[in-house]
């Protein structure tokens, strides 16, 4: 099958540690973390990246009191992506566009604050809000979006719990060359930190960080690592066939290589390496890369005691025999983003491209021995001497795992 | 409870539920929909604040009633004395 080639034309984010992509790589290359304690419903504090851009930006003061905390995310990253592609906007037939956005979860947030409210009058439900259902819909993020830019192709999100944003992508990528639409505005977003349910549950399972100093709490393979850091955050790609990007002269970030999805159909929560390292060796397998080819591999690794340790097993086993590409992981900087995490981990390594410099993973005082592969990027960014391949992995509850490559373009 | 106070009260409430409109001009016997943009939840807002703020029920057979302040005032005067407001 002679399938198109689709590239990255923009990025538009929001992350706890920078609002736009040049402050994000900045804040990954000067170790600035985005974790800070944040005041939560029935909690008090609690450990969480909190994003702080600009609200009303793109969006009315009205849009915001109606919308979702995970819609503005979208809005305000959609409108960024766009504008960094520098598209004629106003000329693009907007029946054309597609929004694929990548979620964990979404309307947790607006129940939890439903119930709160309807419990100040006496759990009555004719104080229920009739933005209830608009809110809570699982296309809600995508349709805000689309009702502020006045998109008319599809717009609807993916459930794929932390594998969610690589999903967006890989989803756009295949509707780009289906020819749905001709330009995609794709990745994840997440609001999670505004519900307690999701730091309550993580504290229940024993995988809720904590930690005396919130920068230090998220610490993927260190020694010490207790658990999650919950954050928000959103990161949207403009995406588009690269005869499309290179007709209108676009900057092209990177190409989509390769990708792979697959389920581990083992357990709940709990990871399977086996089936990581299969996810991981198939996306390889598809991008038409060889293992060495690989030059950057982004770990989806939370800082669980023992799924760091699992996606270190996967990926030894998925490039046995061969040379391990650089590795580092962006959680210990902004925490777990959850539907967000794989585009914005994404993002924040596209620049390798253009400064050969591979940003670290920190907060790693004592290396755990179980996570010690050999090329891990600790602590201090790394300058190299070729990035043409990045390998993004994403893996999720239930057992979802995603597998990413985004390569240097080349004519 | 005056006229004026109800204007003020329902005014209040369309404030918050329209944070980006101007309200200083508005004229009260002219239709709310007209002067400002406001849609079909919008005005459900405003019922669901008239109850949550001042216990005050509005079937949806007399919603034409609040299409004016000078309307509201009217259909919502006798609402608020027989509360004793």
């Amino acid at each position: 099958m002679n399938l198109s080639r689709i590239v990255i034309t923009g990025v538009g984010l929001t992350a706890p540690n920078g609002n736009n992509l040049a402050e994000f790589r900045h804040a990954l290359l000067t170790g600035k973390s985005g974790v800070e304690l944040f005041e939560t419903r029935h909690m008090g504090k609690v450990l969480a990246g909190v994003c702080k851009f600009e609200t009303t930006r793109y969006q009315t003061r009205k849009e915001l009191r109606v919308g979702t905390r995970a819609g503005s995310v979208s809005i305000y990253s959609a409108h960024e992506a766009v504008n960094d592609s520098a598209i004629a906007w106003d000329k693009v037939d907007k029946s054309r566009v597609g929004i694929y956005l990548g979620i964990t979860e979404h309307g947790n947030v607006e129940t939890e604050n439903e119930i709160a409210s309807l419990a100040t009058f006496n759990n009555d439900t004719k104080f229920w809000s009739h933005y209830h259902n608009p809110r809570t819909v699982a296309n809600n993020p995508a349709g805000e979006a689309s009702l502020n830019l006045g998109i008319t192709g599809p717009a609807y999100t993916l459930g794929a719990a932390c594998a969610a944003g690589n999903l967006g992508i890989i989803h756009a990528a295949q509707m780009l060359r289906l020819g749905e639409v001709d330009f995609a505005l794709a990745g994840g977003i997440s609001e999670s930190i505004r519900s307690f349910g999701i730091f309550a549950a993580f504290k229940s399972q024993g995988a809720l960080a904590h930690h005396v100093d919130p920068t230090k709490a998220s610490r993927p393979f260190d020694k010490s690592r207790n658990g999650i850091v919950v954050s928000e955050g959103g990161c949207i790609f403009a995406m588009e066939r690269l005869e499309d990007a290179v007709a209108r002269g676009a900057k092209i970030y990177g190409e989509i290589a390769g990708y792979a999805v697959n389920s581990d159909a083992t357990d709940y929560v709990l990871p399977n390496p086996v089936r990581q390292a299969e996810c991981i060796r198939l996306a390889i397998k598809n991008s038409g890369l060889a293992p060495e080819q690989i030059d950057i591999l982004n770990t989806h690794a939370t800082s669980t005691p023992l799924g760091d340790v699992q996606e270190c097993q996967a990926v030894a086993s998925a490039f046995e025999g061969h040379q391990l590409p650089h590795i580092n992981n962006t959680k210990g900087f902004i925490g777990h983003a959850m539907g967000a995490a794989g585009s914005l981990e994404l993002a924040g390594n596209l620049p390798s491209f253009d400064d050969l410099v591979v940003h670290p993973t920190i907060n790693v005082d004592d290396l755990d021995p179980q996570c010690a592969l050999p090329t891990l990027v600790l602590n201090q960014p790394k300058k190299v001497k070729r990035v043409d391949a990045i390998l993004n992995n994403s893996f999720g509850m239930l057992g979802i795992n995603s597998a990413l490559i985004v390569k240097r373009y080349s004519a | 409870m005056t006229n004026d106070d109800i204007k003020k009260l329902v005014t209040d409430i369309i404030a918050d539920i329209a944070p980006d409109e101007d309200l200083s001009a508005l004229k009260p016997d002219v239709r709310l929909r007209e002067q400002l943009q406001l849609d079909s939840m919008d005005f459900l807002d405003i019922v669901m604040e008239l109850r949550k703020r001042h216990g005050i029920e509005v079937p949806e057979a007399d919603y034409m009633q609040l299409a004016t302040l000078d309307s509201c005032a009217k259909y919502l005067g006798p609402k608020f004395a027989a509360k004793g407001l």
